[in-house]
């Protein structure tokens, strides 16, 4: 019987092993704080957690356990007006947000005056990915509009992400025809013409382009196609930044009737605001996302080409505007996709 | 039909089973309880999340250009799918109920698979052969079709996700079927294509439809598979269930409630239809 030893052995290693793993959150942390956020933000902000608690450890000497909800920020919200009692929100999008306020009364209408950039930490921008080598020359919007040219993006209609690709066109569309409605809707009804697939959600639509080989040019955050380059590094794709883009905010919010039940309101804000610290933008611009911190922005310089980034009011006004006189039901995009 | 026929038409006799539970009243009591809390109530929920609208927003809602559109997309594709499906699963139930074969248990075991895997899982995966670049959309690009991203692709993924109502509908029926009276048919010179059409296909027609008719309502319903291989093109490859997670993306609950309440009144419908002729068909097959 010369195994039985190691056989023992095995299962009290494995016995330790498990008993090291369940006594690690046995630990109890002295606050807790739930993060509810959107779909790509969770290596963002696994990092960011490790942070901030090294930070408020130091500063108030109690630990913090953060934990994470990800999912898609519309139906984030949602589970939020349903009850979820999450302490803070960080979004990629105005209006979730805002339906916190609209439609659970959670938070107050002037949430984006409590933090400092309309209280988006940080944002990015519309931009192209394409095949390596460019083979269909593609280097700004009207290029998206020609006959031989496939595009994949999210459908707006259930993304975001697919909402601000729109809204990038149509800034882009107004900048090049002025006041010619006309020629405005007639780029846009090609533009959407040429697409080939309309994922639901923006990583769905980077697999349909990476893995799937449709299409000739991903329209995606500018930070989730820098993560593509970087997860293929001779993947055969590079980037293209288009002159003109759409300023794509990130939201952030603590959820004040949620903050106040649970006892977490300082934290929760001083959560937030450290979002806008130097080491935490350093992160931020890590993962690709344009940030606002000056020392910051010359580290980063060469990541981010400079370009001209159109605000939603230069657009369509403000963000409830443009849900109703874009996105809805029968709205422009349904009239533009009409056959 | 000479022994005593067990399988269907024990279904529906009426000779009550052992009483193995205590008293009807508080097993039915239970029963009904059950379904009331798991069944009925979610549904009458979504009923009541629609009845906040009038009849002409209800019918704006149902009656949108592009949700016809979808309706459209959605029948054609899962009538298809459950046609395909009634062949093919009638074969399989047949391979695995009548042939003994190397490594039949596990070909039976595999065929629930699509049940036990997340439809989304399959949607991807399917998306991923099917694609222009995939092992199977290779095949097809030689010659032209295109697969993934297609309404043939929606077609795909439904036959998919519902095969198994077919071939666990068909086979317990295949299994119970006395095989006395084929071999009376074949020993008077019956050919095997008589024998099938007389004798085997009426006694196995109505778990057949109800396999084909089991499909096709989740057809109507599949969403997760769908998503990722159909493309989701306005007015070409949208589903139905797509239109309603786009109204509950708008937070419209009762237009997303509006476009459910139609495709559950579908698949009721059709169920009961089925129902309703099993039971007739086979009142008059047993000569009751």
């Amino acid at each position: 019987m010369l195994n039985k030893p190691r056989w023992i052995t095995r299962v009290a290693g494995a016995l330790a092993l498990t008993a090291g793993l369940t006594a690690g959150p046995a630990q109890a942390a002295d606050q807790e704080l739930l993060n509810s956020s959107y779909d790509i933000a969770r290596e963002l902000f696994s990092a960011y957690n490790e942070l901030f608690a090294e930070h408020w450890q130091a500063e108030t000497g109690k630990s913090v356990e953060i934990k994470q909800s990800h999912g898609g920020s519309s139906r984030q919200a949602q589970a939020i007006i349903q009850g979820l009692r999450a302490d803070v929100v960080t979004y990629n999008q105005v209006t979730d947000v805002d339906m916190l306020h609209e439609r659970g009364k959670l938070i107050p209408a002037d949430w984006r005056d409590r933090l400092p950039n309309a209280s988006s930490p940080y944002y990015s921008t519309m931009a192209f990915l394409v095949r390596q080598g460019n083979p269909k020359n593609i280097h700004n919007w009207d290029d998206l509009a020609r006959a031989d040219v496939s595009s994949v993006l999210p459908n707006p209609k259930t993304s975001g992400n697919g909402r601000y690709t729109y809204l990038a066109a149509l800034g882009y569309a107004q900048k090049a025809h002025g006041d010619d409605q006309q020629a405005i809707d007639n780029y846009l009804r090609t533009f959407l013409g040429n697409v080939a697939v309309y994922d639901t959600g923006g990583r769905g639509a980077t697999t349909t382009f990476v893995e799937r080989g449709i299409g000739d040019v991903l329209l995606t955050f500018e930070s989730e196609v820098n993560n593509i380059i970087a997860e293929y590094p001779d993947g055969g794709y590079q980037v293209v930044v288009p002159k003109v883009s759409f300023l794509a905010e990130f939201p952030v919010a603590w959820i004040d009737r949620n903050v106040q039940r649970n006892g977490t309101e300082e934290l929760a804000k001083a959560y937030l605001e450290y979002l806008y610290s130097e080491p935490a933008q350093r992160l931020i611009a890590g993962f690709n996302y344009r940030v606002h911190d000056e020392k910051v922005q010359a580290e980063f310089a060469e990541r981010f080409p400079e370009l001209e980034l159109l605000p939603i009011e230069a657009i369509t006004g403000d963000w409830e505007t443009a849900m109703r006189e874009h996105f809805a039901n029968g709205a422009k995009l349904d009239q533009l996709q009409r056959r | 039909m000479s022994s005593a026929p067990r399988g269907v038409s024990s279904l529906f006799s009426s000779n009550p089973g052992k009483r193995v539970l205590p008293g009807f009243a508080l097993s039915m009591g239970i029963s009904l309880l059950f379904i009331s809390l798991v069944l009925l109530l979610p549904v009458t929920g979504l009923i009541v999340e629609s009845a906040g609208m009038s009849w002409a927003e209800y019918w704006a809602v149902i009656s949108d250009e592009r949700v016809v559109a979808s309706y459209r997309v959605t029948l054609w594709a899962a009538l298809i799918a459950s046609l395909v499906n009634g062949l093919i699963g009638l074969l399989l139930a047949w391979v695995l109920v009548r042939y003994e074969f190397p490594g039949k248990r596990l070909v039976d075991a595999i065929m629930d698979l699509p049940f036990a895997l997340p439809t989304a899982v399959a949607g991807i995966t399917l998306a991923a052969l099917f694609a222009e670049n995939g092992w199977y959309g290779q095949l097809f690009a030689l010659f032209g079709i295109k697969v993934a991203f297609t309404p043939i692709g929606i077609i795909i993924a439904m036959s998919f996700t519902s095969l198994p109502f077919v071939v666990r509908t068909v086979q317990p029926v295949l299994e119970d079927l006395p095989t006395e009276d084929e071999e009376a048919a074949v020993s008077m010179g019956a050919s095997d294509w008589t024998v099938f059409r007389r004798i085997l296909f009426p006694a196995l027609w109505p778990a057949l439809m109800t396999g084909i008719a089991l499909s096709f309502t989740r057809s109507l319903g599949e969403f997760g598979a769908i998503i990722f291989i159909a493309g989701n093109m306005p007015y070409i490859s949208e589903v139905t269930s797509l239109m309603i997670f786009i109204r509950l993306q708008e937070f419209d609950h009762a237009a997303a409630s509006a476009i459910a309440s139609v495709v559950l009144l579908a698949s009721l419908l059709l169920l009961l239809a089925i129902n309703l002729w099993q039971a007739r068909y086979l009142r008059r097959l047993h000569g009751r």
